[in-house]
């Protein structure tokens, strides 16, 4: 299903990237990526696995420096911040990982205090239960609260994860292979609630994929990362709409008769 | 945006040794170790404190090792009294038994042993525990939700294992030497009252000045080993095996130099 997004602002970059760099020892993941990533837009990125996708929003959210390049987020170049200041933007991002990575050793309901207690120490614990409510909420698994995360399935293991991405209401949303490893059905559900929270919590995404369902039902615009550059962008049909055996080969598999 | 093409463009970076590989690596690991010891130092000074945490790690690691530094402990105060008394006997001496257990219990024993159990249960714990965390990207979660992961899982765990190494130490102390009594008494008749005092009365200052250090140094080294190599470990579950094994083979290696070098010391003050 196509979809249409009249919420983007243009003219307001809310991520830019400049000529980023990343290698590992001798191997050249990302090259030469320029990208921008739009208030209230969902940007896909798409590529195979090993092409540096994770890698991009890593040094987006200051897990992993770049070697060279610009990488401007809400205003702020990354890897010229301080510890402290890279602490304030990390409470605008909210990161959601491939695995989920919820704290195996807290309850659901621990794993979504856990920044709040951090962040917002005057917060009384009324308020704190009314926020993690809102969030459970949001995602639809509010009857999880007192769950330990080995007792969940993995997509409520992911939706616990956005949840807890989303209590600190980021502004922006970095989804790591949202739907990855998750069967068809519950892939159409991860794939509303990225758009859940797009609309509700007027986010802006980048979202990591190989899941074209996925890419083509969230995007509201998809890049393609080949050989360390982002070589082709658009909406899903432009991007597929070439003749390069790379990205063909990428389409057939998905949509293989 | 460029439209795709096929040219592959070849690596550009090439990596130039100092010395060799191997050397290199050494080098780069010790300063890796150095960087977060130092770390530890400069975060546990500073709020926010974590102290709901360095509770509950402090339960974990004093209070769940309590039943098996127990059993351990009585079993070799007793085996330590039993393997020492033909010696004695063989000079008629066996009456000085309370003070042989005692200096050798609460100079080495007590210390050495209560630290090589919790290497093995608490280091191999918490390698496991923070290695499992890494690879499964926890502690990448932490880090991005802007909580300092080292002050939340390492300083903690640190502070926890400094904390209850001496106090779980003391216990074994006075835990091998009830074993050491039931030995003597059944053997000897001696009565709790004269063992006490003959075990006091062997022991000096120094003797406890020693082992509370010794202790403070084996919790802090076997804090700080599992937490390295955990926080540090990679390659998926493979690493996190690797972590919780070399958690203990290191920790107790560094707590035999470590008792070997304090030994020396104290040996030093001793006839000063």
């Amino acid at each position: 299903m196509k979809k249409i997004n009249p919420n983007i602002i243009r003219e307001n970059k809310v991520i830019e990237i400049r000529g980023l760099q990343k290698a590992f020892d001798e191997f050249e993941v990302l090259k030469n990526v320029d990208l921008n990533l739009y208030q209230g837009e969902n940007l896909v990125v798409l590529g195979r696995s090993g092409t540096g996708k994770s890698v991009l929003i890593k040094i987006i959210s200051g897990l992993l420096r770049a070697d060279a390049g610009m990488v401007n987020v809400l205003g702020q170049e990354v890897g010229h911040l301080s510890p402290k200041q890279l602490d304030a933007l990390r409470l605008k991002i909210g990161f959601s990982f491939q695995n989920s990575a919820l704290y195996d050793s807290m309850t659901v309901k621990e794993n979504l205090e856990f920044p709040l207690v951090r962040h917002s120490k005057h917060m009384t614990q009324r308020d704190r239960t009314r926020i993690i409510d809102v969030v459970l909420e949001a995602v639809g698994l509010t009857k999880a609260m007192h769950q330990m995360p080995s007792e969940l399935s993995g997509g409520q293991r992911k939706r616990i994860g956005i949840a807890r991405t989303l209590i600190l209401r980021p502004e922006i949303m970095l989804y790591d292979e949202p739907t990855a490893g998750l069967d068809p059905i519950t892939c159409i559900e991860i794939n509303k609630l990225i758009n859940e929270v797009q609309r509700r919590f007027n986010t802006s995404s980048i979202i990591i994929t190989h899941d074209l369902t996925c890419a083509r039902a969230v995007g509201d615009r998809l890049v393609m990362l080949l050989d360390g550059e982002f070589k082709r962008q658009g909406t899903f049909e432009e991007v597929f709409a070439t003749d390069d055996e790379r990205v063909k080969a990428f389409y057939n598999y998905n949509f293989i008769d | 945006m460029d439209q795709s093409n096929n040219k592959k463009t070849p690596p550009t970076r090439t990596r130039k040794y100092v010395f060799s590989r191997r050397a290199d690596r050494i080098f780069l690991e010790l300063s890796y170790i150095y960087a977060f010891v130092a770390r530890f130092f400069r975060e546990v000074l500073f709020p926010p404190y974590e102290f709901k945490e360095v509770i509950k790690q402090c339960y974990e690691v004093g209070v769940r090792s309590l039943p098996l530094i127990s059993v351990t402990g009585f079993i070799i105060g007793i085996v330590f009294t039993n393997q020492s008394r033909p010696s004695l006997a063989d000079f008629g001496a066996t009456s000085l038994l309370p003070a042989l257990i005692s200096v050798a219990i609460v100079r080495a024993m007590g210390p050495l042993v209560t630290a090589i159990i919790a290497a093995g249960r608490v280091g191999s714990s918490i390698g496991a525990e923070l290695g499992s965390m890494r690879v499964t990207e926890q502690i990448d979660a932490m880090e991005v939700s802007a909580t300092n992961p080292y002050k939340f899982l390492v300083v903690s765990r640190v502070l926890a294992t400094t904390f209850m190494i001496p106090a779980l130490t003391m216990y074994t102390t006075l835990v091998s030497l009830l074993g050491g009594y039931l030995n003597v008494h059944q053997n000897e008749l001696t009565t709790l009252t004269t063992f006490f005092t003959q075990v006091f009365d062997a022991i000096t200052f120094l003797d406890i000045i020693s082992s509370s250090v010794k202790s403070v140094l084996f919790g802090f080294t076997i804090g700080m080993v599992g937490c390295y190599k955990g926080y540090n470990s990679s390659k998926g579950t493979e690493g996190v095996g690797k972590a919780a094994n070399s958690s203990v083979v290191t920790a107790m290696f560094l707590i035999f130099i470590e008792e070997l070098l304090v030994m020396q010391v104290i040996n030093a003050i001793r006839v000063l």
